[in-house]
């Protein structure tokens, strides 16, 4: 329940902050999507160019060398939505430290923000990682493999991930895993005894981002390490929840708008198809399912601004945005036809990131 | 700033409408679904309660400062569609039944002059558009209305007329020059005992029962002059039809409420049984763990919230003034078709339950077909949208 009225316009800061992120994706990530995809990699100078803008950093209070803003989930569901929009791969690796970042914020002990979040603000990007899913059947976030074993004052950590995105450069990793109290969170450091980076994933989408399995053998790490309990593991994934939900809005707006547009200009029969309604109504229904999964998210995020349980919001968000994003980006291949099953036009690319949605857990924060 | 948590007052609003629903139109649901044409007695405590808003005309603002019109306020027509989802949440046919809360009273409301207003104020209006050739398409309207000294002399047929037998007035679209095309068609209120103003016949219908649905006849049917609604000035542009569409834009995202307390009903129904079989609904396991049935019922839930999300942004948009016209399609295209397949598909997982007229569930998969009907179908819905994000002319995308 919240105190303030329902509103359902930006403000004037947020839209200030939306154009930003959008300029940068107009300026540096549309025309280079698809280069990125095929090199299966994102320069480092886009990543620091979002470092600059302070996206991730901003809530890091001053002491610790961030600018003391206040934590804004439906913001930071408004920067996702419009990075994915330019890129699924990019965005994710840009605002890649928030994972680490909010969780601290939200759950950490003095300590363990001092400790760990100088590095994030140390004057270039460096990605924190985060590594929760598993390469097995039946896997559910809930319900970890990986265990931590309690002795004396550290924990043992043994198990497997998978998707962990940027493994090979990442200075924290983020770990889940089953304790005797239920799943929670550690932090691992680089270099870290027990500790191993696999080879890079070949994944259905996603190409630019590298994402690696990541094995824990006996990884023995301090108590101080475990961030918060089960009550901060599950307000890390309802963060995490609805940031893929914003992730999912913007890879299926992407789609949307490519297919709008294409659908202006494609002469059949000496007219547009646009003029035909079995197109115009797919790009109708593209059009209305877009803005309720941005809704939907924008709900959580403000569920949780509120400081409220976004345990159902959040649930609801990710499971419309999964089915949605894969609905709303095959009506995006279909709209072009054979066009859009060439890799010439993004539309292919839309759809094979889009079924990351509803699998990938944990991978960005808001 | 977004804010899209429901709001401490509205969720007030929705409990104790809620109890209002569930003590006094749930009781009566089946038994006026049954009685299909029988008046429904125990409305009368409505008649003066205004439930529905239909207050007096908003005045004109005078202060038009930018901070005072960027400060969300708490507006009409969100708490109609808030309302109107929980009396639906009761039964949808009964709240299109509450006496004085007609289409009709609504048009009268948004235009009619004092003298009107005295004349047509305290009566029960409804609004009569439809005809036998002219359905989504109501510019091509073919009743006429004929001026002869002091009146008007009115002919033609109209179909699909709610409240046709309990109302004391109809609101009647009518033509005033037939080959002026859409910007002659005028409203004008006919009195129920005027001669030459006939209800032919009273429609049985799939759902929405306890609604009366009639056939009007109008021949050679005089009304006073001064029963014009609005201007009677034909002009040459488009703008007055576009202004009688444009109540579409309120009463849209108003239906779309309707789809949405329909389906919550039949949400709330299933889920009651499956807690009682002992199905977990706790929005923990990843969506892949989950037993079908489960499944398919967070895939409802979600649709729901996202149904409501966009009938309040349509709805927040007419209070604060924005242009909702592609909103307010947006909301009635996704409630209408998703209240048809979240009633079927509770029917479903509902089996022997869903099935039985012992049971309210197999009345709200008849009753949410309507509102993908009317106030515009589904299919029209989506050409309002498509239309508009294509940027294409109702010429060019038919």
């Amino acid at each position: 329940m919240s105190e303030a009225s329902l509103c359902f316009s930006l403000s004037e800061e947020q839209q200030m902050i939306k154009d930003t992120a959008s300029q940068l994706v107009q300026d540096v990530i549309l025309d280079n999507a698809h280069q990125m995809d095929e090199d299966k990699t994102i320069p480092d100078e886009y990543l620091e160019k979002v470092w600059e803008l302070g996206l991730s950093i901003s809530p890091i209070p001053e002491e610790y060398g961030g600018y003391g803003m206040e934590s804004t989930p439906v913001l930071n569901a408004v920067v996702l939505e419009e990075l994915s929009a330019g890129d699924m791969a990019f965005a994710i690796a840009a605002m890649l430290p928030s994972t680490v970042i909010n969780t601290l914020l939200d759950s950490g002990t003095d300590g363990q923000k001092k400790k760990f979040l100088p590095p994030y603000c140390e004057g270039a990007y460096q990605a924190g990682t985060v590594a929760v899913n598993e390469p097995f059947f039946g896997f559910d976030a809930v319900n970890p493999a990986t265990t931590a074993e309690k002795k004396g004052k550290n924990y043992i950590l043994n198990g497997t991930k998978c998707f962990v995105p940027l493994a090979d450069r990442a200075i924290h990793f983020l770990v889940s895993a089953m304790t005797d109290d239920g799943p929670s969170l550690f932090i691992i450091e680089k270099g870290s005894q027990g500790l191993s980076i696999g080879e890079k994933e070949k994944n259905l989408g996603i190409y630019a981002l590298d994402t690696r399995q990541v094995q824990l053998e006996d990884c023995q790490v301090s108590e101080e390490n475990r961030i918060g309990g089960t009550e901060a593991f599950e307000r890390f994934l309802q963060r995490s929840r609805i940031a893929i939900s914003a992730i999912g809005t913007g890879v299926s707006r992407a789609s949307y708008q490519y297919a709008c547009d294409y659908a202006k200009e494609r002469m059949q029969f000496g007219e547009v198809i646009g003029n035909r309604q079995a197109v115009a109504f797919m790009i109708a229904e593209m059009a209305y399912e877009v803005d309720a999964m941005r809704l939907l998210t924008w709900k959580g995020a403000s569920v949780l601004q509120n400081d409220s349980d976004a345990r159902r919001d959040s649930y609801l968000a990710k499971l419309n945005a999964g089915d949605m994003s894969m609905k709303i980006t095959d009506y995006g291949v279909q709209v072009l036809g054979g066009h859009g099953y060439v890799r010439d036009h993004p539309v292919e690319r839309y759809y094979r990131n889009a079924r990351g949605i509803s699998i990938l857990e944990g991978l960005a924060s808001v | 700033m977004i804010n899209l948590a429901t709001p401490q007052y509205i969720d007030n609003m929705r409990t104790s409408l809620n109890s209002l629903a569930k003590s006094v139109l749930r009781p009566i649901a089946r038994k006026y679904d049954e009685a299909e044409h029988e008046y429904p007695q125990e409305l009368e405590m409505f008649r003066s309660m205004k439930v529905m808003g239909g207050g007096p005309k908003k005045k004109p603002k005078t202060d038009d400062s930018p901070e005072k019109s960027s400060k969300p306020k708490k507006g009409v027509n969100l708490g109609t569609v808030v309302t109107v989802e929980e009396m639906c949440w009761g039964d949808a046919a009964l709240l299109l039944s509450l006496p004085n809360a007609g289409l009709g009273n609504a048009a009268i409301a948004a235009v009619a002059t004092e003298e009107q207003l005295q004349r047509f104020g305290d009566k029960w209006a409804a609004m009569a558009i439809t005809e036998p050739g002219s359905g989504s398409d109501s510019g091509s309207i073919t009743t006429t209305a004929r001026l002869d000294g002091d009146e008007y002399i009115l002919n033609g047929e109209k179909i699909f007329v709610t409240c046709a037998d309990r109302c004391d007035v109809v609101v009647v679209w009518a033509t005033v020059d037939k080959k002026a095309g859409k910007n002659a068609i005028k409203s004008f209120v006919v009195e129920k005992d005027t001669p030459g103003f006939k209800l032919e016949t009273l429609e049985h219908k799939l759902g929405i029962r306890a609604s009366d649905t009639g056939t009007f006849v109008l021949d050679e049917c005089r009304i006073p002059k001064d029963n014009l609604l609005g201007s009677a000035e034909v002009k040459t542009d488009t703008e007055g039809f576009k202004g009688v569409m444009k109540t579409f834009d309120n009463t849209r995202p108003m239906v779309a409420a309707m789809a949405n307390g329909i389906a919550r009903a039949a949400l709330d129904f299933t889920k009651e049984k499956l807690e009682e079989a002992g199905v977990d609904l706790s929005y923990t396991s990843n969506p892949n763990n989950l037993s079908s049935i489960v499944r398919e019922f967070y895939t409802m839930e979600a649709n729901l919230e996202a149904m409501r999300l966009l009938t309040w942004r349509a709805a927040w948009m007419a209070d604060n003034e924005q242009f909702n016209n592609v909103e307010a399609s947006m909301s009635k295209a996704k409630a209408g078709r998703y209240a048809t397949l979240i009633t079927q598909k509770c029917c479903e997982i509902l089996g022997p339950l869903g099935f039985s007229r012992d049971y309210l569930a197999e009345k709200w998969m008849r009753d949410s077909k309507i509102m993908d009907i009317f106030e515009g179908t589904g299919q029209i819905q989506h050409l309002i949208i498509a239309r508009n994000v294509l940027d294409l002319s109702s010429k060019e995308l038919k």
